[in-house]
């Protein structure tokens, strides 16, 4: 698979660089700009490496990274292969195709506040059909007092919200293996598994590296929805690295912590993006040469 | 037997999945002070009151507006800068390639909250703010990164002897691409078109920051009600049903393109 070599592909390139650049690099300077900088109204001076000290020994900042990793890797774990399950059960043809497709779709169109929203509507004890329900089969349930239902509340929501992203990832991904590999691996006489296993799986590695790093990137972002459902609480049990940032930023407006964090922040998701990037890419590589 | 046993489960899953909006739209059909007094597993007396208050205000529908300009404007310019790019990623190699690929998807890594201010300032200073091009605009930081990511796994899955014989056969780029290649990739052109239109949809923080009134988007003017009058749980409810509507339609257009695949077999 060796591809052409032309550098004039860069003025394919070229309109989508202009136009990702536009929005990317004043506000990423402006905020390296910030980050070594105390600002008063009307003056600024420069503290050099200071607020990066000053969040990097932060214990509070600390948890709440535990906590984003923690959050991040359930996601992960949860969303993917449940995902996948859902794609490969899914119809083939027929009406049941279109079916599953706009009803999957549902959870991703509404806006991320709203999603909040919802659960807090969902899972409250006095109107919410799923609190209610648990509260009434004897279980005590409180997303606002005890952490854990706080936690099992936004991991159900999140689930809910994001599992068909990856599932209309992974199915789209299926559908474009063609027809002949599985006339095939029927001729071979292999097992559903092995099907799975040796085409499927192969095959659906692109768009499956596309959804785990949407999810981990999102997830180690999220902000309106637990901001909505628990406001970080109760106690500091659910306050992600995202909302911790807000209440500095915006809570102190202590705007040079906040950039020095953000720019931490940044390069924790880059870093680990990359490393999942680079596994995505590698693995099964050896294997394929068949 | 199997097959059975999917279905169901399938089944399930789509229970459970539409649950929660079930209970939003039987939120939405009742009063506040229905939903406040007594819980009811359906909308007893029901009411459109909410959906009509919606629909007459022209401070709540004009959102629904708003957003659905910035949103189409940045579907259209996600996927018409994104086909090219993808195109020259998944064809050719030249100078910094990989590196470009790979910085287009940090753009969406970075956390929201700082980048607001020189965001703001920005626009401000391009004399963009409170335009629909200008949300349309920002949102493409993190759609077209996206666009070109997805488009050129799928353009990679094409092999390159289409595009030889095409150029054998005396087919100039252009006429190539639109007439041969966009329609053999038109599965995944489908799937990007949902994912641009969806998260600029469901983006809140830009969309509100670059706004003041004119191009204000749905789910801001949601928020600033629900402070104003201490939880409206009925109004809320129609609003989040009604911003699902749009979405909806759209993948109703493209579910045919999702379902088909590529058409390999036919080149």
């Amino acid at each position: 698979m060796d591809k052409w070599e032309d550098n004039k592909a860069w003025f394919l390139v070229l309109p989508v660089f202009i136009i990702v650049a536009f929005s990317a690099i004043i506000p990423l300077m402006t905020v390296v700009n910030y980050s070594v900088q105390d600002i008063f109204p009307g003056k600024r001076v420069f503290v050099g490496a200071e607020w990066f000290k000053e969040v990097l020994t932060s214990h509070r900042l600390h948890s709440a990274l535990w906590r984003q990793f923690l959050f991040s890797g359930m996601v992960l774990l949860i969303e993917i292969p449940l995902g996948i399950i859902i794609a490969l059960a899914m119809p083939k043809r027929g009406w049941g195709v279109s079916a599953s497709l706009v009803t999957l779709a549902l959870p991703l169109l509404i806006p991320w506040n709203v999603i909040g929203t919802i659960w807090i509507i969902f899972t409250r004890p006095d109107i919410g059909l799923f609190g209610a329900t648990i509260n009434s089969l004897g279980i005590t349930f409180d997303h606002t007092s005890a952490p854990l239902d706080a936690w099992v509340t936004l991991m159900l929501m999140e689930v809910w919200h994001w599992t068909p992203l990856v599932a209309l990832l992974a199915y789209s991904g299926l559908r474009a293996i063609p027809e002949a590999y599985f006339q095939a691996a029927k001729i071979d006489g292999a097992s559903a598994w092995a099907t799975f296993r040796y085409i499927q799986l192969p095959k659906m590695r692109g768009v499956l590296t596309i959804a785990i790093l949407l999810r981990f990137m999102d997830s180690f972002l999220i902000y309106a929805e637990p901001f909505v459902l628990t406001g970080g609480g109760p106690g500091n049990s659910t306050t992600f690295l995202s909302i911790y940032l807000v209440k500095i930023a915006v809570g102190s407006f202590d705007l040079g912590p906040a950039a020095a964090f953000s720019l931490i922040y940044f390069v924790i998701i880059l870093l680990f993006s990359w490393l999942f990037y680079q596994a995505l890419q590698n693995v099964g590589k050896g294997e394929n040469n068949g | 037997m199997k097959i059975r046993k999917r279905t169901i489960g399938l089944a399930l899953y789509f229970g459970l999945l539409l649950l929660p909006i079930y209970w939003m739209l039987n939120m939405s059909l009742r009063t506040n002070a229905d939903i406040l007094g007594v819980f009811s597993l359906y909308p007893t007396d029901i009411t459109f009151g909410n959906y009509i208050k919606i629909f007459t205000d022209k401070s709540w529908y004009s959102g629904y507006i708003n957003s659905i300009i910035y949103v189409s404007m940045n579907t259209v310019i996600s996927l018409s800068v994104a086909l090219p790019a993808a195109y020259a990623f998944s064809r050719y190699r030249f100078l910094g390639d990989k590196h470009l690929f790979f910085w287009l998807l940090t753009n969406r890594m970075a956390p929201a909250a700082v980048f607001l201010l020189p965001f703001f300032e920005l626009y401000q200073t391009f004399d963009l703010f409170d335009t629909h091009i200008a949300v349309a605009l920002a949102h493409c930081l993190f759609n077209v990164p996206l666009a070109v990511w997805i488009l050129e796994g799928f353009m990679s899955g094409i092999p390159r002897e289409i595009d030889e014989t095409a150029f054998i056969d005396g087919f100039g780029f252009p006429r190539f691409f639109m007439t041969i290649f966009i329609p053999l990739i038109r599965a995944g052109v489908g799937v990007t078109a949902f994912f641009c239109f969806m998260f600029s949809w469901v983006e809140l923080l830009l969309a509100r920051t670059l706004t003041a009134t004119d191009a204000k988007p749905i789910a801001a003017i949601m928020t600033r009600t629900v402070s104003a009058t201490g939880l409206d749980w009925g109004l809320l409810s129609a609003a989040g049903i009604l911003t699902i509507v749009p979405g909806a339609l759209v993948i109703w257009f493209v579910r045919n393109h999702l379902a088909k695949g590529f058409a390999m077999g036919r080149v």
